[in-house]
């Protein structure tokens, strides 16, 4: 099995009036041909920020990329000029965004925009684009195509949307998709239909696919190794099965209590007491500790962040005795 | 967009109709009249002017009987400037606005547009902040300010061009400047406020995602939803660059149109105050109609409905 992309010790901070906020500090990943990685976490822990850095797509300033390498292929991405990540953006990586009502230029009909990748990286002509973009728009199962291609995304209901965003990221047939938060926006019978979609094309096409969400039900059901991501670092990384048998971190299982269909009905559904941390002004020790229970807190370290250990083969966690539960 | 077009139409000529009736009956409120002058006219003269104007007849026969000759393409003679046409007023003085009125507004794009976007692509930079600095400049000077700032500098300093009058071929370059940075500065923040909440757009990122260079990113997938602030704008405003302004006028000494619409009213000339007025209604109407034109070319979204 070939590695794609190999993230190593990456840190990522933004430098604004109210200190330094380390949005990502020290994440490790890799990312194997034709598999699926999941970034999950809550609002603000560094999960899309990860990406966005990999592609030069965090705004500096204020952003920053303190430290870490990125391997795609024999180059490093965080160390490439604006110019050849131009290059390498909806080329070789491609990215879907959350909000498909949103992600497409209102002002632009449909092919213009399938067809650019085309354009810019391939040199294509118009109609060659154009071809080439039906083809995509069908690909993606977007009936008439020949007609759809004229309209303007308005004319495009969400679900439909988002296709137009794989068809048009997928065109030029990357080796990496990273897909932030792509179901997020859409409702649950759509979102079905995209993830199905998006695993499709991934197992004929044979790309690597990094998965951000925050939804646990979705991991499980398209992602093949897990990262969980709290407060701008890794609390666990694990492939799928074995997380969801044996998650060993106590945030990993907080998360999991709180998905509601797992939850007995009529009880109040489980929520983490409290909120994410300050990034600007984190805790010294274990960034989870002002949401663990009273008994469990008093183990947390305070004086140092707990590493990534091995618990068993293949599966990572933070070594916080308040928060990694061992067998 | 026949049907469109019709019912625009109708729309337009029921607010010039309105504009005139309001205007006709308004004038007559205010005091005075076409022929009082400082020496007081010998009443047997005054009975003649008034009938061969049509004054002496009730006010509403002389509402019809002037939208009936409005109606023929007639519009009336002054009543100030005796034996001349307004038509003729209006076509002596007309072009010589619209001229400097159309350099003004080269002048005001060419100078606006590039200085808001590039304000809006290098925000707060030292470029941005220069900028808007002069465009705040520029609307905070008046034209009686700036107009003889400019005469001053090329007209006494180094003498390049006549301080007034409209003698040479150079003579439109000093107003037409001066209407034009005004402009210019209203142009360049409105470009730079419209292109900074697009590029702020989630469709922008997906375009830098995509591998768009940067100026493409400005010039395609931008700029359309950028200028929609400053189109809105110019419709209306066109039609006030073109007809003329009565300060600008008065301090380079020129014999426009916006002159006739402050003089007009003092002089209580009936007929002329009409015929600009509604010349400028009409103008408005037009241009009106051609920016919600342009806007449903740049927007996509209006061309449907």
């Amino acid at each position: 099995m070939s590695t794609v992309l190999d993230v190593q010790d990456l840190k990522v901070s933004f430098h604004t009036r109210n200190g330094v906020v380390r949005a990502v500090d020290g994440v490790s990943f890799k990312v194997e041909k034709g598999k699926t990685t999941g970034i999950v976490g809550e609002s603000g822990s560094g999960k899309s920020v990860t990406c966005y850095s990999l592609l030069g797509l965090v705004p500096m300033p204020p952003g920053r990329i303190e430290g870490g390498s990125a391997k795609f292929g024999d180059v490093d991405l965080l160390k490439l000029s604006e110019k050849e990540l131009q290059r390498i953006r909806g080329s070789r990586i491609s990215m879907i965004f959350q909000d498909p009502m949103t992600s497409l230029n209102p002002w632009l009909r449909v092919g213009t925009q399938v067809a650019e990748p085309l354009r810019l990286h391939e040199g294509l002509s118009k109609s060659e684009a154009w071809k080439r973009a039906v083809e995509a728009l069908r690909e993606v199962g977007i009936p008439d195509p020949e007609k759809r291609i004229h309209q303007y995304p308005h004319e495009f209901s969400g679900g439909m949307r988002q296709r137009v965003m794989i068809a048009m990221a997928l065109i030029t047939r990357p080796e990496l998709l990273i897909a932030d938060e792509p179901t997020t926006a859409l409702d649950v019978t759509i979102q079905k239909q995209v993830l199905d979609l998006i695993r499709d094309l991934q197992k004929r096409l044979g790309i690597a696919v990094v998965f951000i969400t925050h939804d646990l039900a979705v991991v499980s059901e398209v992602c093949d190794y897990v990262n969980v991501m709290y407060a701008g670092r890794l609390v666990e990384a694990s492939p799928v099965q074995e997380l969801f048998a044996r998650p060993r971190h106590a945030y990993t299982q907080a998360l999991m209590r709180s998905i509601p269909a797992l939850q007995r009905k009529g009880e109040p559904l489980y929520t983490i007491p409290g909120l994410p941390p300050d990034l600007a002004n984190l805790p010294s020790g274990c960034a989870f500790r002002p949401r663990q229970t009273p008994e469990r807190q008093a183990l947390c370290l305070t004086d140092r962040q707990p590493p990534l250990v091995e618990v068993s083969p293949g599966h990572w966690a933070q070594d916080c005795p308040g928060c990694l539960i061992r067998d | 967009m026949l049907r469109f077009t019709l019912y625009r139409l109708a729309q337009a000529l029921g607010v010039i109709l309105v504009v005139f009736t309001i205007t006709f009956f308004l004038i007559r409120l205010t005091p005075g009249d076409p022929f009082a002058g400082e020496k007081a006219m010998p009443p047997d003269v005054r009975r003649v002017m008034e009938e061969r104007y049509g004054l002496n007849k009730p006010l509403i026969t002389q509402y019809f009987t002037t939208l009936g000759s409005y109606l023929r393409g007639d519009f009336q003679p002054s009543m100030k400037y005796q034996g001349m046409w307004n038509v003729k007023i209006i076509k002596d003085a007309f072009p010589i606005s619209l001229a400097i009125g159309s350099c003004a507004l080269v002048i005001a794009l060419g100078l606006g547009l590039p200085a808001g976007i590039i304000a809006a692509v290098k925000k707060n930079t030292w470029m941005d902040y220069g900028f808007m600095s002069l465009a705040l400049i520029g609307i905070c000077l008046p034209t009686f300010v700036m107009g003889p700032m400019l005469i001053m500098t090329f007209g006494l300093k180094w003498r390049v061009f006549n301080v007034a009058g409209w003698f040479e071929k150079t003579d439109w370059v000093l107003p037409s400047l001066t209407m034009g940075l005004i402009y210019a500065a209203y142009i360049a923040r409105l470009t730079r406020g419209g292109m900074l909440e697009v590029l702020n757009q989630d469709f922008i990122r997906t375009a830098r995602a995509k591998g768009v260079p940067g100026s493409r990113i400005v010039m395609v997938h931008a700029l359309r939803g950028g200028l929609l602030p400053v189109v809105a704008f110019l419709g209306p405003a066109l039609a006030g660059i073109t007809t003329g302004s009565f300060i600008i006028e008065k301090i380079f000494n020129l014999p426009g149109l916006g002159q006739h619409f402050v003089s007009s009213v003092f002089n209580r000339d009936y007929s002329l105050i009409l015929a600009t007025v509604v010349l400028l209604a009409t103008l408005l109407v037009v241009t009106n109609f051609l920016t919600d034109v342009l806007v449903a070319w740049l927007n996509p979204k209006v061309r449907l409905s």
